[in-house]
Formats: C-alpha cells, structure tokens, sequence
C-alpha cells in the first residue's frame, strides 16, 4: 500500500515536473482562465447598451418628446438621427447603422388628449434575433412607463395589473453574473479534459508508456497518477477563474467554498475520466487531440450555458443528462449566486459520481485491454 | 583526371549554446573527394561527420574555410549545388501515412522530375531497391531496411551527380545493410555517381574506396582505407582463453592491460590488437603474458582504433564493474528465462512462431535476425508488454506480467523512451521511485547511476537533449537502477559508435559475471561475440540456436573457410528462406 502511494505520488510529481517546466505551458495554464474570464465576460453578453436608433417624429409634441426622453434617458438607447422621411428609416436599418427605429404619427398628441390609443410603429432589425428581441422588449418597457406617466399626469386610472419585478441571485440581471460563474466550469473542463487526454497518448507516442509498463506500476496507479495532476491543475484554473469574478467583476459570491470545492473536485474526476478514456483509445496525440475537440463543442453546447436546457429538443435534453459540464455550472450557479448547501445540488453530484465511475473504469479497463 | 567533386580547405563550424561552452563541431577540415569515387566519413559520435555532411550539401555555413562542391561554391550559391546533389539525413523524412508510391511522386514533384522522366526513372529505381512489389504498402509499415531503400529512391528520383548519406544503414539488418551496399556500389560503378557517407560500421568504410576519420572535428587520418589498417599491421593477434572462461571475461582483462590497444571477442577467441611494443618483456601481471597468441590478418577496425588511441588524450578512465549486490542467488546456473512453444499472432499474420529458448542465470544471450522476424514481439512478451497467443513463458520463474516480476526486470528500448521534457536527474529520480526506492537506497543507487554512467556532467540537461552517446547510458542507468535479475536490451548499441560499444559490453559483461541475465536484439553481428549463445529468428521462427562460435561454422563454404557472424547469419537466413520458398513452390 505505501509502496504503491509512493508510485503513485512519484508519477504525479513527474507529471507536474514536465508540465510546469515549461514557462509557455505554465503561463497558458495560469493566464488561460483569466484572459477567458475577461473576455466572456466583456464581449459576451446579452445585455444592451447604447442601442442605435432613429425617430421619425411626424408629431414634434411635448407628449412625442416626453416618450422620447423615456428612451433617452434609460441609458440603453443612443439616438442617432432624427427623420423627416419614412425612406431613411429602410435606409439606416439597412445599412446596420440603426436596430430600431420608431415612427411617430402626427395626431400623436391630440388623440391621447382625446383618451384614445395613439399607435407608435417600432421596426427592428430582425437580422439579429437576440438583440432585436432584447431591444423591442425595452422599447415596451418605456412606453410602458410612459402610459403610466401620462396617466398619473392627466388624472386617468392606472391599468389594472401592474408587474413588479424582481430578479433574485442577480438582481438586475446581468448576462456577466450567468456566464463567469459558469466559466469556471467551462474553461477548467476543456483543459482537464485535453490534458487527461494528451497525457497517456504523449507517452504513448515517445516510447515512454513502455518504460512505465515495465516497472512495478498497476494500470490502476498509472490511472491514479494521471488524473491526480490534470485535477490539480484543473482545481487552479477553477480558482483563477473564481478570483477574477470576485475581484474583477465583484459578483458577490453567496455560498461556501467547501461545498464548491467539493463539487468541483467530483466535476474534475467526471471530466479526467473522460479525458482518459480518449487517451485510452487514441493511438496518437493527434488522434486524442481530435477526439478531444470533437466531445469539447458538444459538452459546451449542452451545458446549458448559453442556451437553457429546457428549451432544447427532448433528444437533445437526453444527452444533457451524461454532460457532466451541465452538472457543475447548475452546481456553480446555485452556489456561487444562490449560497446553497450540499444537500440541495445533491441532484448535480450524484450523476457526476458516476459519469466519474463509469469513464474511469472504462480507461483502465481499455489500458488494460490494450496489453492484450 | 577531372577536378574533384567536394574540396574543402581549413572548414571550421561552431556551435553557439546558451550560457555554455561553444561546440567546435570542425576544426580546420580539409578533403578532397575526387569523381565517381565511394568515400566514407567515420569516427566517434560527436566528431562532426553530419555537420560536415550538412556542410557540402549547402544547408548550413561554415564559419570560415572555403568548400567547393561539384565546382560551385556552397556559400555562393547552395541552390545550384542542391539541384545537383542528393542527400539522405540520418532520418530521411518518408511521410508514414503516404504509400511508397506516393513518397516517391511527391519528391519526384518537390524536385520538378517531369513525367517523362519518371516513365524511364521509377522503373530502374523499383528494379534497384526492389520494393516495385510494395508501391502500394504504407511507408509507415515498412522495415527498417525497406524505408532506408525508399528514402535512398527518393533521393535518387533526379539522377543526382553526387549523393550525400548519413548512417545510411542505422538499424538495419544484415540482409538489407548488404543490399543497400550493393544498390550504392552499382551507383558508383554503373552511374558514375560519386558518393560520401558516413557510417558507424567499419566493415562498411574497409569497402570504400576512400575514407576520412574525424575526431572532435580534427581530420585524424585521410586516404585509402588500406592506409589505416596498415598501422595495425602485424600487430594483430588470435588469443585462446584459458579453459572454462569466456572469451568475454578474457577480453575484459585484456582491454586493461597497457601492452594492448583494443580486445574483442571473435569466434571463440579473443582479438588483440597490441601496442607498439612488440618486443619488449611483459611484466607478470600482465593478462597477456598467460595467453597463447596467434598472429591474424588486419581489418580496417583494428587500424582505426590504433589511430584513435594515437590521438586519445591519455588517462581516460575505463569503465569499471558495476556492483550489483542484491541477486538473489537460487542455484548457480538455474534457467531464469523459459520459453516453450510461444506463439504470437496478429490477426492472421504469425510474428512468432513456436519460439522455444532458456537462459540460465549471468548469461547473455542473443536474438538475432533481420527486421521483422519477430525479435521485438518475441521481447515484448518477455517484458510483459504482449500476452502470448499460446505457449508458456517464464521470466524469473513466473509470469511475466506479474507485477513482482517487473520488479526483477531492466528493459532498455529500441529507440530513447525516457522522459525526453525531464533532465537526466528527473529521469533518473522518477524511474527510482518507480521501482519502489526510498531514502538512503534511492539516494546510493543513484549516485551509483551518476557515477557509474558518468552522467554528473550533464546532470541537469534535458533527456531529450543529450548528445547520442549519452541517452543510451542514461536509458541503461535507468534500467539499472532498481538492481534487476533480468536486464532486455533491444538493438541498445543501435547508431552508437566503436567505442562506445566497447564501453558498453564492458558493463553488460560484469554484470552477467555479478550474475544478471542479459538478453539482447542486436544488428551489429560482431556483438553476437559476446553472447553465450545466440537464436537467429526469421519469419518467427528460430532458425538456429547455439553458441556463436557453433553459429559462426553455419556460413562455411568451400571458397570462405573462415566466414564471418554475418557471413553465418546470411547463408542461415537465405538457406531457410530458399526452403520456404520451395516448399510454397510445391
């Protein structure tokens, strides 16, 4: 038993030894997550700001204008110019120069002074669904406020129902708050996943795997002494990850870092073992780097972190369910934003465990088939 | 007489390395290698024959000195001499993935050869390397000898005035070394096609019309190959061991006594080549004052090492015995090694083919045969690495694969498989750890690695960085270090040099007198000496099996009454293989 640990920690050593030697691997390792960190969460958001847009005021009211400043004043909307024909509006939203543009009729004012519905045309530009969507659902929200304005102004009853909202975890619902966090699923996944695959198949490849085989190493220590540093490195992507969300962006961190660590660790083995099976079953490192490339998009597709998973087909749902990236950013969500327990993602840790169980056992049962 | 086809005057090329001393890989070289005319490079690894090499063929510059080659000066203009001249690196860069075929179109379409030309030129080039049976066969998936002779192709696909080869016949057998020979001679002899190659076999240069001996990139000698054995002349000498020692142990003794320049062993004997001092009493002490001594013909071999030791600077330490204190011993001469009928297919292919040998404890015992007989398959099973498709199979009286079995085995590879990332230390620390050694153990065994394979100096460079002679001592300090019973060597001595592999079985020879059991695959005939008794494989099968000097008896015919190993190993191939054939006939 001790003679075995000592095996085992002499290869993890090893392992650690030949990646870290290497500045230009080291530095990919500690800067990836955090260059990933910033860019998703500068670049990839869903949140709107400074929308281009254009009026074709037709009224020139103090009503028209009132509307207006609603939409100039919420921050999220940059009027760029002010029509006179309705030719332009096709023109600049054409040319990608305008999202939306509004048109405003001439009895604007007069027919809400006289009680009645006074239209307000809105075109966006469909081309970009997201962001159209996005951009209508405001424009809604200003005249919306803009009725009740108008309404407590001229003495008129409010509607009947009124929303109020309220975003829970994330209280103005910023895309950033959804995506870093679930980053540190993400990034760690992919690295783990390539180095747990390119480890076997490097060794493979140089001659080395027999040199190992001939010692006194058990597939199992090998197994052990492979997974055991990707994980290591993996648990320090994750960390560099979670630094730049807590000191970068501020996004307040709810739970407890036990509870994440636990969880990530589990995540981490699910992802290793996977890893290891390719390298199990590729007789090259271009071939585990292939195979690699080709599970990474889909893991990421399914996981929920752009795309809700509800939303997919059933098929689609289905293979979620041996996704284990899908587990872990439900998993970071629900700690890092809701400060939940371990006993409430209990539903995310149980089938990490055995996609862990089931992967790992796999590689080592390949490694040994292999000797055949 | 036309003007020479290579005149270098005063080259000298050095080597930058960081934060090191520079290499001066040539010191003042000039040659003249004249028309049509086969000429060798040799000496020891490290002595500037690639770099020379590279040099002619206008890859690289050389820091001062003039070369002219085919009449063009190489740093004028080395695109001109290029589109003349065809080189083989030491790895000729055949793409594994492409069929022999289409090696050859795509450097048949590198070097712009018209199709015309390729209708007169692919013919005489399949008729001469014989692989027209194999065009459509992946290059990954041919030989060793097979890819030297497609390399060879594509470099000849342009009919070139003057072919550059490094270590043309690096790990190839005997069979494909002698055909490659005879494609290169035809060359010189039918094409007029002047050739410099370089080479670590000295039979090889004995062939050539002209030879140069680099050393530490200083020409020590140029001209005839006869010139060079003429300085061993009537120095030469056949020694008998004394009854019940092999010829090995005797060699070992020799090799230290200062009256003898070089020992090796040779058919049963032991062949000296001695010091200068013919006349002069020996002392007492001296091992070779107890032999009988038979005066013997000279080979190039034995010159060459008389010029290397006029040129060696004095007091190199030989390498001493390793100790080795932990074998088990169970009975002096129990077998430790046996194979019974082992049989290894893939798929329908048969790699080894009802295979039956033993070993017996401190012996050293040899597989010899051409690429592809089954020899690595054979190893691979005995190192646990390939269960056998049936038979039995006993390594240190169990299986294998088992785990306290490995504990008992050294295995060095074909090619470097050490961590080439992790320096010499690392390498040596993992490999430690790896077979269980801890504390003031680990920390003896690999001072005695350090020590022993003089590793110290370059302790802290990476594995896959070493100079050539040194992978091969770290793969062997890393396989020894855990004390084995048993230690495999496959084709170990592969692209080392003379000395080297004298240093080599120096060690392997103590050992298997501490009582370690060596197995070996070699392609180096002459090493087949030092085993005690040898198989030769063909096609998995064992052709014959014995001990060397029994072997050697095989390759005697009526015109060669002393043929050498590889005249034995040849005719014992060849004679099977025309009975193979018959019976396929029939």
């Amino acid at each position: 038993m001790l003679a075995s640990l000592r095996r085992i920690a002499a290869l993890i050593r090893k392992e650690l030894l030949a990646v870290l030697k290497d500045a230009r691997t080291r530095n990919m390792l500690m800067l990836q997550p955090v260059l990933q960190c910033l860019l998703f969460g500068y670049a990839a958001t869903l949140d709107l700001n400074n929308v281009p847009y254009a009026v074709l005021d037709r009224d020139r009211s103090t009503a028209s204008s009132a509307l207006l400043a609603k939409l100039d004043g919420s921050g999220l909307f940059h009027r760029i110019a002010n029509l006179t024909d309705a030719a332009d509006m096709r023109r600049l939203i054409d040319n990608q120069q305008v999202l939306v543009a509004i048109q405003i009729e001439p009895d604007f004012q007069q027919r809400l002074a006289e009680g009645n519905v006074a239209p307000v045309q809105v075109i966006a530009d469909g081309r970009n669904s997201n962001t159209a969507g996005a951009a209508l659902a405001y424009v809604g929200a200003a005249v919306a406020s803009f009725n009740a304005d108008w309404a407590s102004d001229h003495g008129l009853p409010q509607p009947p129902i009124e929303v109020e909202e309220r975003a829970w975890y994330n209280a103005n619902l910023e895309t950033r708050w959804n995506l870093v966090p679930a980053l540190v699923g993400t990034i760690t996944m992919m690295s783990t996943l390539m180095l747990a695959a390119l480890s076997v198949a490097r060794e493979r490849e140089e001659g080395t795997f027999d040199q190992l085989l001939v010692t006194p190493f058990t597939p199992v220590e090998i197994m052990a002494g492979k997974a055991i540093p990707s994980m290591l490195m993996g648990l320090v992507q994750a960390t560099s990850a979670l630094l730049v969300a807590q000191l970068w962006f501020r996004i307040p961190f709810a739970g407890s870092y036990f509870t994440l660590y636990v969880g990530l660790i589990l995540f981490l083995l699910a992802a290793v073992g996977i890893g290891l099976f390719v390298s199990s079953i590729a007789a090259t490192m271009q071939q585990a780097m292939l195979y690699a490339f080709v599970l990474i998009m889909p893991f990421a597709l399914l996981s929920g972190l752009t795309t809700p998973i509800s939303s997919m087909p059933q098929v689609m749902q289905y293979f979620t369910a041996i996704n284990p990236l899908r587990y872990a950013i439900d998993l970071v969500h629900r700690i890092y934003l809701e400060g939940v327990g371990l006993d409430q993602v209990w539903s995310d840790l149980w089938p990490m465990a055995i996609i862990a169980t089931v992967t790992l056992s796999a590689a080592a049962w390949m490694f040994r088939r292999r000797l055949e | 007489m036309t003007a020479a086809v290579i005149i270098g005057q005063n080259l000298r090329k050095q080597f930058l390395r960081k934060g090191k001393q520079p290499i001066q890989a040539l010191d003042t070289v000039s040659l003249e290698i004249a028309p049509r005319t086969l000429a060798a490079l040799v000496g020891p690894d490290g002595g500037g024959k690639t770099t020379l090499l590279r040099l002619t063929a206008g890859l690289m510059r050389a820091d001062a000195g003039e070369l002219t080659v085919l009449g063009i000066d190489t740093k004028a203009n080395p695109q001109a001499i290029q589109d003349r001249i065809g080189y083989m690196p030491q790895r000729f860069g055949l793409y594994d993935d492409l069929s022999v075929q289409e090696n050859l179109d795509l450097y048949a379409d590198l070097h712009g050869v018209s199709t015309a030309e390729r209708k007169t030129r692919y013919p005489q080039l399949m008729e001469m390397t014989a692989l027209g049976p194999f065009t459509r066969r992946l290059a990954g998936q041919l030989s060793g000898g097979m890819k030297q002779k497609l390399g060879l192709a594509c470099t000849l696909v342009r009919a070139p005035e003057l072919l550059l080869l490094d270590e043309p016949t690096i790990g190839v057998d005997p069979l494909s070394r002698r055909e490659l020979w005879d494609i290169i001679r035809a060359l010189v002899r039918d094409q007029g096609v002047s050739v410099l190659l370089s080479t670590s076999y000295l039979d090889e240069a004995e062939r050539c019309e002209h030879v140069v001996v680099l050393r530490d990139g200083k020409v020590l000698a140029q001209g005839p190959p006869q010139d060079v054995t003429s300085l061993a002349k009537d120095r030469t000498f056949l020694a008998t061991p004394p009854d019940g020692e092999t010829p090995r142990v005797t060699q070992v003794g020799l090799l230290d006594d200062p009256a003898v320049i070089d020992a090796s062993p040779e058919a049963g004997k032991v062949r000296i080549v001695r010091g200068p001092d013919l006349n002069t009493q020996l002392p007492a002490s001296s091992a070779l004052a107890r032999l009988q001594l038979e005066s013997t013909s000279t080979r190039f071999e034995d010159g060459f090492m008389v010029l290397l030791q006029r040129a060696a600077p004095a007091g190199q330490p030989a390498p001493k015995a390793p100790p080795i204190t932990s074998i088990v011993q169970d009975g002096p001469r129990s077998e430790v090694v046996v194979v019974h009928d082992l049989v290894r297919c893939f798929g329908k292919f048969v790699a080894v083919d009802r295979v039956s040998f033993e070993v017996r404890r401190g012996e050293i015992f040899g597989l010899l045969g051409p690429n592809g007989a089954g020899k690595t398959t054979t190893f691979r099973m005995l190192c646990g690495l390939l269960s056998a498709s049936s038979g039995t199979l006993q390594v240190a009286g169990t299986d294998p694969g088992a785990a306290a079995t490995r504990q008992e085995i050294g295995y060095v590879a074909q090619k470097f498989s050490l961590y080439a990332q992790l320096t010499v230390a690392e390498n040596l620390d993992f490999f430690a750890s790896a077979y269980g050694l801890h504390g003031a153990r680990r920390r003896e065994r690999i001072d005695w690695a350090m020590a022993e394979f003089e590793l110290g100096p370059v302790k802290t460079q990476l594995g896959g960085q070493l100079p050539g002679g040194y992978t091969q001592r770290l793969a062997m300090a890393a396989a020894l270090l855990h004390e084995p019973q048993i230690l495999f060597l496959d084709e170990a001595t592969s692209g080392a040099d003379p000395m080297a592999r004298r240093d080599f079985w120096r060690r392997i020879t103590a050992l298997a007198q501490a009582g370690v059991t060596v197995i070996v695959t070699t392609h180096f005939m002459a090493e087949a000496e030092y085993c005690d008794r040898i198989a030769i494989l063909d096609s998995g099968r064992i052709l014959a099996q014995g001990a060397p000097a029994e072997i050697r008896k095989r390759g005697a015919t009526n015109a060669n009454r002393n043929p050498t190993m590889e005249d034995a190993f040849i005719a014992v191939i060849e004679e099977a293989r025309a009975v193979a054939s018959k019976d396929k006939a029939a």
